[in-house]
């Protein structure tokens, strides 16, 4: 197992760079993650965002949809690409420290 | 390797069946949530998945089609029985097949064609439709869902397609 150290704070994660710890998590390494996503300046938005999927998270034991987070009013899909350009699931659930999404969808 | 990855993607999509289109759909949206670029470019029997009077419409083809035996579990009977053609033929057979396949997709978090289309521009996919198909079935621009974002020879297919990976689903 990988660790990774960000900012005094070491955590562990996979090889593509996910934490496998969410217990390990907090906003610091978020926002460090965020930056490595290409992601300079994580605004309130964002962060609502990773709190939905972290509570959604929490409630189902997975990652909820792109589809879902239209649904439910979190954020439409254009939205959600613009904020996290360049692949949004992968890049909010990394930022989250949670596990990379499965789905296809 | 960084430079491996694939970057851009243009899939093709030649049939207009529920079972030929979502593959395509599936694909180009897949792209885009990995932060690839991806285009569809809807030709020939196709254009149905893009037609303002059929997006809602399309259907599973229940007479000549030999891979239904995957659906067979369904009806309690093994996944390598055959659909029996003739049953196919019943009407009402098609419609239910396709209204199963609706559900199966539903229940999978998979949107409806014309939501699906939305969803995928939404994402920066682009949809095009091919020129000489639109005139083989007389069709206009007019006639095709708003999500479309041109009608594009053959030639300018690939002129968008620069660097792409094409794929015919």
């Amino acid at each position: 197992m990988a660790t990774k150290d960000y900012g005094g704070n070491t955590v562990d994660v996979n090889d593509e760079g996910y934490l496998t710890e969410f217990k390990q998590w907090n906003e610091a390494i978020g926002e460090a993650i965020a930056k490595e996503e290409g992601i300079e300046q994580m605004t309130d938005r964002h962060w609502e965002i990773i709190k939905y999927l972290q509570k959604y998270f929490e409630d189902n034991g997975e990652m909820p949809s792109i589809r879902n987070m239209k649904k439910t009013g979190v954020a439409d899909t254009k939205e959600l690409y613009s904020l996290f350009p360049g692949g949004p699931l992968k890049k909010s659930s990394r930022i989250a420290g949670l596990k990379k999404p499965e789905s296809c969808i | 390797m960084e430079n491996d990855k694939i970057k851009k993607v243009s899939i093709i999509c030649a049939k207009g069946g529920l079972d030929e289109v979502y593959p395509a759909l599936i694909l180009a949206n897949g792209a885009r949530m990995e932060g690839i670029e991806a285009s569809i470019f809807f030709t020939f029997f196709g254009l149905n998945a893009i037609m303002k009077k059929m997006v809602k419409k399309l259907k599973v083809a229940t007479v000549g089609n030999p891979s239904l035996n995957l659906a067979m579990p369904m009806m309690k009977f093994p996944i390598t029985a055959p659909f029996p053609t003739w049953m196919g033929a019943i009407p009402g057979v098609s419609a239910m097949a396709t209204g199963m396949m609706k559900k199966e997709m539903e229940d999978l978090d998979i949107p409806p064609v014309d939501e699906f289309l939305e969803m995928f521009t939404d994402a920066g996919g682009k949809i095009y439709a091919c020129k000489l198909a639109m005139d083989m079935f007389k069709l206009t621009k007019d006639d095709l869902v708003n999500q479309v974002e041109d009608v594009l020879t053959v030639g300018q297919f690939y002129e968008k397609s620069a660097g792409a990976s094409i794929i015919f689903t």
